[in-house]
C-alpha cells in the first residue's frame, strides 16, 4: 500500500454507475517522512477522508476488496487514515 | 516476490473494517546485497515480522490471501521471514 497525502478534489458528472455516490479525491504519495514524491492520482475514498489528511492508498485489483467496492471500476482506493509512521533509524 | 527489510509501522485508527487486526510494516525493498531498490511501501504483516528483519514480501490481490476467508483491501503483505540468503558468485 502507498502512504500518500490527500490533495484535492474530483467532480465527475458523467461516469459509469457503479461509481455513483462513491467520493474521489486527488492524492499524492508521500515518503515515510511526509515528503511527496511522484506524480498524483485519483483514488476512491472509502473512510471518509478530507483535504491535508494522510492516507492509505490500496492499488490494482485489491482496491475492489475494500468495502462496497465489489465490481465497481476502481485502481486505486483509499482505506485508511494514517495517526501515526514510525519509522526506525 | 521481493526482498524487503522492515523499517517501520503505520498506525491507522480509521480504517476499511477487515483491515481490523493487521499489523502494517513499512518495507523497504532490498536488492540481493541489501541496498534500498526503490521506494518503501506499507505492507500486511502476516508473518509475525518485527522491525528490522528481513523478509519476503508478496504484491498484487495475492496478498490477502493469507487472511482468508476475510478478503482485506491490500496489495503488499509480508509471507515470510528470511533466515538468509545466499547468492552465486557469478550473479552477484
Amino acid at each position: 500500500m502507498l502512504l500518500a497525502k490527500i490533495v484535492g478534489t474530483v467532480v465527475a458528472t458523467r461516469k459509469d454507475p457503479r461509481l455513483v455516490s462513491n467520493k474521489l479525491l486527488v492524492v499524492r504519495p508521500i515518503d515515510p517522512r511526509g515528503k511527496a514524491e511522484g506524480g498524483y492520482l485519483v483514488a476512491l475514498d472509502t473512510v471518509d477522508a478530507g483535504v491535508g489528511e494522510t492516507v492509505l492508498v490500496v492499488s490494482g485489483s485489491s482496491a475492489r476488496m475494500a468495502s462496497g467496492m465489489k465490481d465497481v471500476p476502481v485502481d486505486a482506493a483509499i482505506v485508511g487514515i494514517v495517526d501515526t509512521i514510525e519509522v526506525a533509524d | 516476490m521481493q526482498l524487503a527489510r522492515v523499517i517501520g509501522d503505520v498506525v491507522v485508527t480509521r480504517k476499511d473494517e477487515s483491515l481490523t487486526g493487521i499489523t502494517l510494516l513499512l518495507v523497504q525493498p532490498l536488492t540481493p546485497d541489501r541496498q534500498p531498490a526503490g521506494r518503501p511501501l506499507v505492507a500486511a504483516d502476516a508473518a509475525g515480522a518485527g522491525i528490522g528483519e528481513e523478509v519476503f514480501f508478496v504484491r498484487g490481490k495475492e496478498a490477502s490471501f493469507p487472511f482468508y476467508p476475510v478478503e482485506p483491501p491490500i496489495d503488499a503483505g509480508i509471507v515470510g521471514i528470511v533466515d538468509r540468503w545466499d547468492l552465486s558468485d557469478a550473479d552477484r
